[in-house]
């Protein structure tokens, strides 16, 4: 009999801790995909961070390091220094990559760091319990904007796929989602893209994953996956924003 | 031994790292320890090395923490207020049991206080300046000749006990141009680094470097790891100057520049007919406390000089034990004692 469908080799065979409706599983198998794919598992570097994903390094086969809240582009930056023939990734949540470790996403991708950034947009704070994100939208009630995020109060959301294309350090940067099956397979489509980025020494190289966080938003994970494209998709349109192959 | 050069103290250190073996420096600008990186800026293209100028403090340490997984021999360096920034780094890397070395010019504080010499960071560096019951082992140079010798030292240190380990300076020693003689090799122990993200090859069980243990019964486990390895350095790696001592009068302890002055107050001293010895930690961190057991009823009293308010004289209090008087003196804001000044004071003391 065929196997038509597996685990992929670099993904643990270990139940995940995510709650139920949460995309954190599915973005973890399209790495492990992508991983297995291009075949690198034996020279993958990954760096996990702080939030809900802080033990990942127990999901994925490859070498793995922990880092502090932010600091995985950092932590990244000196393994691919050490290692520059190997694959380095970051895996990082919005909270870690858009708030505490602005200064060290935005500085990886301007030294154009050969490494490659999931980051994982859900539009709050998951581990803590459902605080605002430097990416929660405007009006979105959460546990430290119980009124709504106000732009007089609270500021605006960031669009980081938009802030770093600016700059010339990145070479690939693209937003995707994974609410559906289509946009599931466009969504390794450009995680492998990010990676044979790396791989070709191109320069720095992010996917921003738009994902729900049913729990904290108080949402059904069918709802969940609703509220995503009905104010998300508006807020954060998907795309790429930068392909140094296409640039003439 | 064999190359004689005369050298700034702060590129002796950046040339020491290199022949101990380190190509990777992260760090970011901050006086008075600037030359260190412009040495490495300098220097590492031509050994294949990396010099990064960090966005900030906080992600030089973690790019130390990146390289120091991936198995490399890794420095930063700063000063006082930066090495504030990196108590973050400090700490997950000592509880991840990164070996590295981190070099601190101290100069005075608090706060952005001054660019003088200056003692004040020795409660950060031998009492945990970060959260947590950590260590690390704190290398207090006296001389260039020294700043060569224990930075060589600093890497081995860590290498062999997967510590972090610090340089502690001063300005007065940073800028000093002295000669120094340095080893035509260094002989550098073969560190196995089997636990380090080399990636798996696809031929081994993956390595994880982490400072997360969510299970109480996991996490101190691990924290009595780290205390046994930390008594086990305390066993073999306890440096002391003891200078002067055997029939002393009064005893001084001083570590770094100030055991310079004290060195010359002890010849002033003798022209007056006073005998004044000298125990100089050269590990602050572990702190050299049997040789003042030892000598603790032998002098009539002791006096600890530091560039701080007094942070090294408590520890002096503990090992001396009531044994004996434990006087202070010190100087801040970048403003050294004279060693007349000194001498004033053992002669106050010993009236």
């Amino acid at each position: 009999m065929a196997v038509v469908f597996k685990r992929p080799h670099a993904l643990k065979d270990v139940s995940l801790p995510y709650c139920p409706g949460c995309s954190h599983g599915i973005i973890h198998r399209l790495v492990a995909e992508v991983i297995d794919e291009l075949g690198v598992e034996g020279e993958a570097i990954g760096v996990s961070s702080v939030g809900c994903t802080y033990n990942n390094y127990l999901f994925f086969n490859c070498d793995m390091a922990q880092a502090a809240h932010g600091r995985a582009p950092a932590v990244a930056t000196g393994i691919k220094r050490v290692h520059p023939d190997h694959v380095v990734f970051t895996y990082q949540g919005d909270g870690d990559l858009a708030a505490i470790g602005t200064a060290e996403i935005v500085h990886a991708a301007a030294r154009g760091e050969k490494i490659t950034t999931i980051f994982v947009n859900n539009a709050i704070y998951g581990m803590t319990s459902g605080q605002m994100a430097p990416t929660t939208l405007l009006g979105q009630v959460t546990q430290t904007t119980p009124y709504g995020r106000k732009p007089e109060l609270h500021g605006y959301p960031i669009k980081v796929c938009e802030m770093l294309s600016t700059l010339e350090g990145a070479a690939f940067v693209e937003r995707v989602s994974v609410h559906d099956i289509k946009n599931i397979m466009n969504a390794k489509k450009a995680i492998k893209k990010a990676f044979q980025t790396q791989l070709d020494k191109k320069g720095f190289s992010i996917v921003e994953v738009l994902s729900t966080c049913p729990t904290n938003w108080g949402l059904e994970p069918v709802e969940a996956i609703q509220w995503l494209q009905e104010n998300m998709l508006p807020a954060y349109p998907l795309g790429n924003f930068k392909d140094k192959d296409m640039e003439v | 031994m064999g190359e004689k050069l005369l050298m700034k103290g702060n590129e002796v250190i950046a040339e020491a790292a290199l022949r101990a073996g380190c190509r990777y420096y992260f760090g970011y600008p901050i006086t008075p320890q600037t030359e260190i990186a412009h040495y490495m800026a300098k220097m590492m293209p031509k050994v294949n090395g990396t010099f990064i100028q960090a966005e900030s403090e906080v992600a030089a340490i973690n790019m130390v923490y990146g390289a120091a997984s991936a198995g490399a021999r890794v420095m930063t360096s700063s000063s006082s207020p930066g090495i504030s920034l990196k108590q973050e780094g400090i700490s997950y890397a000592s509880c991840a049991e990164l070996p590295a070395v981190i070099v601190n010019i101290v100069r005075c504080g608090p706060g952005l206080g001054g660019i003088l010499p200056s003692q004040g960071d020795y409660f950060q560096a031998v009492k945990g300046g970060g959260h947590g019951d950590y260590k690390l082992v704190v290398l207090a140079p006296y001389s260039v000749q020294e700043l060569y010798e224990l930075t060589v030292e600093a890497f081995n240190i860590a290498d062999r006990y997967r510590v972090l380990a610090m340089i502690m300076g001063d300005g007065t020693l940073g800028q000093m141009m002295e000669a120094v003689e340095f080893r035509d090799k260094e002989e550098t122990p073969d560190f196995k680094k089997d636990w380090a993200l080399t990636g798996t090859g696809m031929n081994r069980e993956h390595n994880v470097v982490t400072s997360i243990y969510i299970k109480p019964e996991e996490l101190e486990a691990h924290n009595i790891k780290l205390q046994k390895k930390y008594e086990q350095i305390a066993l073999n790696e306890t440096r002391v100057e003891v200078y002067n001592c055997d029939d002393a009068d009064i005893i001084v302890a001083a570590y770094g520049s100030v055991a310079r002055i004290v060195k010359n107050v002890i010849k002033m001293a003798q022209k007056e007919g006073i005998k004044v010895g000298l125990i100089r930690p050269i590990t602050l961190w572990p702190f050299p406390s049997k040789a003042f057991e030892k000598y603790a009823q032998v002098p009539k009293a002791f006096l600890t000089v530091e560039l701080s308010a007094g942070q090294m004289v408590e520890d002096v209090r503990l090992a001396v034990n009531g044994k004996n008087n434990v006087h202070f003196y010190g100087r801040m804001g970048g403003m050294l004692p004279t060693q007349k000044e000194i001498l004033d004071r053992i002669k106050q003391i010993l009236k």
